[in-house]
């Protein structure tokens, strides 16, 4: 693996009593694309959402560009974002703004670009995820799941981060969709020579788009490698979890 | 030792409670909601401290501030002047009511001004404006949270204490006391409407009566509450919309809470100021 762009070492976090990550060890390359497989309740967007500054974790090291990110001032923690992009689950786009607005957001209010320079940025990235120009003009409310979430990767990508973080693109999408918007991602990354950490559980999702994976199950990282080793890992949790077998040491408690 | 002593110093038997247990259970149960209170004061006093400082620190967004300005002022003109325009009515009606019984009529129009100016003015539009734009903000910084618009504000490098919190607070507290200053004049009016063509005053001496009563105290006094009415109505809107829990279910409870608690807040306070400004 080349240099890491973002590397976490025993990251623990935990809400109570219940312990979310109980030390996750994990490297990105520069210029890949990871992606953190598992099952639901394993704590992958928990140790997303820490790296990302929205949660805290307990303890641990998280480093951007060999950089200790986890005690950052809110100054500090504002700059550090410019060199993030997120596609959320949900998209999480802004309902009261329209597509372009929304695009064009981290542009205007981040970086303090004029608007109209900001809507042609806008207007071009809303146009690379394949819609049409008249998209712009309309609110998230008016579009379709498929059309949110390329308007969610448009703003993820419209700043032109280092850093793009996926949560679940795939998720509540129709295969063909779900094959567009993989496609997508590997195609806006590769554009940007961003490095991009990704979780899923859509293992489709996991071979399009991928360079590594790693596998986190009960709060650590127990897998990681290139994705050609995924069918070869060696590792009977990874086998289970990339079959879908009901059978195999991942034991799912039914409530 | 015995059983029976064993059961007085609190070692219970298997599957039972020792007398010990019952006043120590009743001590946890006090002790935690104790411990439960501070808690939530913290944490909220941390997070009023949190906003007034993102008041004043850049960077600013001004779009955002005179978007809230219209949405909590403007837009709450018609409520807080239909409520001030019928307390004034009823308050001439109930007040000549009253001191007609003691030949004391020609004090309606100094009950009137005092009460509107210095109580039921601010009071009032504190608590229509606490149930028009208290829970607007928390339904609408709720389910920004829920939907995880407020992370995503987070990833695009914006501070959402600056851009989400911060121009409401601001704009709460400059436009209640504008409101308030509309609710005088309005409320005023009512009575003045019902004193001339209800009970047959004479206009002049109304008005007479009604400016010899006034004094600057009284309308600075409503406007200052009305300013930390305002003020408090914005950060519980604030404060439970962004502490929402998950869900439909989370937003609706943020919302009542929101409203609940600067209702309640409004009255003590303005029991606190009326005590500082008066006694």
């Amino acid at each position: 693996m080349s240099e890491p762009k973002l590397q976490l070492s025993g990251v623990k976090k935990a809400f109570g009593s219940k312990e979310v990550l109980s030390g996750v060890d994990l490297d990105v390359p520069k210029g890949k694309s990871m992606v953190v497989i598992g099952g639901s309740g394993t704590g992958k967007s928990v140790m997303l959402k820490c790296v990302l500054g929205l949660l805290h974790p307990d303890e641990g090291s998280i480093k951007v560009d060999g950089e200790e990110v986890t005690n950052l001032d809110a100054r500090d923690r504002d700059k550090l974002m410019q060199k993030f992009g997120m596609l959320f689950q949900g998209g999480a786009l802004f309902d009261s703004m329209k597509v372009w607005e929304n695009v064009a957001f981290g542009l205007i209010q981040g970086r303090g670009m004029d608007r109209k320079e900001a809507r042609d940025i806008a207007i071009e990235k809303i146009r690379a995820v394949g819609l049409k120009t008249e998209t712009a003009e309309l609110y998230p409310a008016e579009l379709s799941g498929g059309m949110q979430k390329r308007v969610g990767l448009a703003r993820a990508v419209a700043t032109s981060p280092e850093i793009i973080f996926f949560d679940e693109p795939t998720t509540g999408l129709d295969p063909i969709m779900a094959d567009v918007i993989n496609r997508l991602i590997v195609e806006q990354v590769k554009e940007l020579g961003a490095t991009a950490l990704s979780i899923t559980h859509d293992m489709a999702s996991v071979r399009t788009i991928a360079d590594y994976v790693a596998m986190i199950h009960e709060g650590k990282i127990i897998w990681t490698g290139p994705v050609g080793d995924l069918d070869r890992s060696g590792s009977s949790y990874v086998e289970q979890f990339i079959h879908g077998r009901a059978d195999g040491p991942i034991t799912r408690r039914v409530v | 030792m015995s059983a029976q002593s064993e059961e007085i110093i609190g070692n219970s038997p298997p599957g039972g409670k020792s007398l010990l247990d019952v006043p120590l259970d009743v001590c946890a149960a006090i002790g935690g909601t104790i411990l439960t209170f501070f808690a939530v004061v913290g944490r909220l006093a941390m997070f009023v401290g949190r906003a007034i400082a993102h008041c004043f620190l850049p960077p600013y967004f001004p779009n955002q501030l005179l978007r809230q300005l219209i949405d909590i002022g403007y837009y709450s003109i018609p409520v807080v002047g239909m409520t001030a325009l019928f307390t004034g009515m009823v308050l001439a009606l109930q007040s000549y009511t009253g001191f007609s019984r003691f030949n004391a009529e020609g004090a309606v129009a100094g009950v009137v001004i005092l009460s509107v100016t210095r109580e039921l003015a601010p009071v009032l539009a504190g608590l229509m404006v606490a149930g028009r734009v208290g829970a607007s903000i928390a339904a609408e910084i709720g389910t920004m949270r829920v939907t995880e618009q407020i992370d995503a504000l987070s990833t695009l490098s914006v501070n959402p204490f600056k851009y989400l919190i911060a121009p409401r607070v601001i704009a709460g507290t400059l436009m209640l006391p504008l409101l308030v200053f509309v609710g005088d004049i309005i409320g005023v009016f009512g009575g003045y409407i019902v004193a001339i063509y209800n009970l047959d005053f004479s206009s002049g001496s109304y008005l007479t009566q009604t400016w010899d009563t006034l004094e600057t105290m009284d309308v600075v006094s409503g406007l200052v509450k009305a300013g930390v009415f305002g003020f408090i109505v914005a950060m519980m809107g604030c404060y439970h919309g962004f502490n929402s829990q998950r869900g439909a279910q989370g937003v609706g409870a943020a919302t009542t809470n929101a409203v609940v608690s600067a209702s309640i807040l409004i009255l003590i306070f303005n029991y606190i100021l009326t005590q500082v400004f008066f006694s």
